[in-house]
């Protein structure tokens, strides 16, 4: 069982690498987003580091809905959804393989990336690791509740924004809780921890109803 | 129970509903009628609020529609899921547009009342956002039922959609308990009882009572379109199965 688990992983974490269009993608697409604020705020430095946690963070969010219809559309499309759903693996693992190897390829990259774009915000250094570190620990929510939409999409030929306004209500608190996190480590009265450990409790949670929740899906829509 | 699985015969519920819709469409005008008569004439204006008061009588009702309709899709949408019910899937998109114009109803009027009381047309309070949400996660539902071609998958992608957004029920129900908002902490259906003077409370019920069953009116002749409109599409695609048939046996010949 753990082996086809692991074999549905490195095979998405394969295409990713060779295929192209996944995790490279959203980082430049992430790039792009954090380029045009100054442009629509003007480069006032004072402004951007106030808001550069909130900058940061929906940049990720956009980046990571951006390429989510294609989680469950390509293998449905070249029929190796129909071999994972026949396959002694539960649907709920190969969901939480395919939604690990999309967090590795994509929101991972993403909060490693963001102390690196937080210079051209010019985020204070004493906020870098902190909004790292909530991206970090937000991101698998963002996966897991996309993969859900993801799921219900998958057979749509003509999805494309679909998702993302099915999936962005959904991502509103840990949205909240990520910037609040990010914003308490600026200074200000709430202690960082606070909204951090929400943010923890919001992607354990997210992680355990989007992979029920898009296996269901995925089961309805044969 | 038993009467719920009866009423999974759709020409049963045709029939059914083509008597009781009559009767729901009267009792609607009259509570309406008595309703609005009591609010605009008889209710008193308030000794702060002044005639705005009366957007109350609107703005309420229109937000307990709002979920009620959303509660009512997640019932549809379990009831899709695991007992297949074939008017499961019919109730529920018959109520999303109807849940979603209440939502809307009730953030214009919230807005409207608003700007003479607070000075603004919207701030971004719990109440007031997760409303919104609310609106946007109807809208979403929407999408997507107009997206999936075919109604039984459609319904079933769509209920697990519901089921998901339902969390967002709970959060808008007690928003004003859990955090500190503007909008003024529950009324009418709280501990201790309401907090509502008479005058104002009885308006405020039967123009709730006359917006309930304008929905639920609203809802059944909705659903009957939708069963017609399936119906007209079970036989274009029969005719023109059968178009084809005729085709393959006059093409050899």
């Amino acid at each position: 069982m753990s082996r086809a688990f692991i074999a549905i992983l490195r095979r998405d974490l394969a295409l990713a690498a060779r295929a192209g269009g996944g995790g490279e993608l959203a980082l430049v697409f992430f790039l792009t987003i954090i380029v045009l604020v100054p442009f629509a705020l003007g480069p006032d430095l004072n402004l951007l580091s106030r808001i550069g946690p909130a900058i940061l963070w929906i940049g990720a969010l956009l980046s990571m809905l951006i390429g989510l219809d294609r989680l469950f559309q390509s293998d449905e499309e070249d029929g190796s959804l129909d071999l994972i759903r026949a396959s002694a693996l539960p649907l709920e693992l190969a969901v939480l393989a395919k939604g690990l190897a999309h967090w590795l390829v994509t929101g991972l990259p993403l909060a490693l990336a963001a102390p690196l774009l937080g210079l051209l915000v010019a985020l204070p250094g004493a906020a870098m690791a902190p909004v790292a570190g909530t991206l970090l620990v937000g991101t698998p929510a963002l996966s897991f509740i996309g993969a859900a939409g993801a799921a219900l999409t998958a057979s749509l030929r003509r999805g494309g924004l679909i998702l993302p306004v099915l999936v962005a209500p959904l991502t509103i608190p840990v949205l909240i809780f990520g910037v609040s996190a990010s914003n308490s480590a600026l200074g200000g009265t709430i202690p960082f921890l606070t909204p951090f450990l929400i943010l923890c409790a919001l992607s354990l949670l997210a992680i355990v109803v989007g992979t029920v929740a898009a296996a269901a899906a995925l089961r309805q829509a044969e | 129970m038993a009467s719920l699985i009866e009423l999974a015969n759709p020409t049963r519920f045709m029939r059914l509903s083509a008597v009781l819709l009559p009767w729901m469409l009267g009792a609607m005008a009259l509570a309406l009628a008595v309703g609005f008569y009591l609010a605009w004439f008889v209710a008193p204006a308030d000794y702060q609020q002044g005639e705005t008061i009366r957007i109350m009588f609107v703005h309420v009702p229109a937000a307990w529609l709002a979920l009620m309709f959303y509660s009512m899709m997640a019932l549809s949408g379990i009831g899709t899921l695991v007992w297949r019910h074939p008017l499961a899937d019919v109730a529920q998109k018959a109520a999303a547009p109807i849940g979603a114009c209440f939502a809307l109803i009730c953030l214009l009027t919230g807005a409207f009342w608003g700007k003479p009381m607070w000075g603004t047309y919207w701030v971004w309070d719990a109440r007031l956002t997760s409303m919104l949400v609310l609106l946007l996660i109807y809208l979403g539902i929407i999408a997507l039922w107009r997206t999936l071609d075919d109604p039984s998958r459609a319904g079933r992608a769509v209920a697990i959609l519901t089921l998901i957004g339902f969390v967002n029920i709970p959060i808008i129900k007690f928003s004003v308990d859990w955090w500190n908002t503007l909008h003024q902490p529950a009324s009418v259906f709280r501990m201790g009882g309401p907090t509502i003077h008479p005058s104002m409370l009885w308006p405020l019920l039967i123009l709730a009572l006359g917006f309930t069953l304008l929905g639920l009116s609203l809802h059944l002749i909705a659903m009957r379109a939708e069963i017609m409109r399936r119906r007209v599409r079970t036989l274009t695609i029969l005719e023109a199965e059968r178009l084809d048939r005729l085709a393959a046996q006059g093409a050899p010949a």
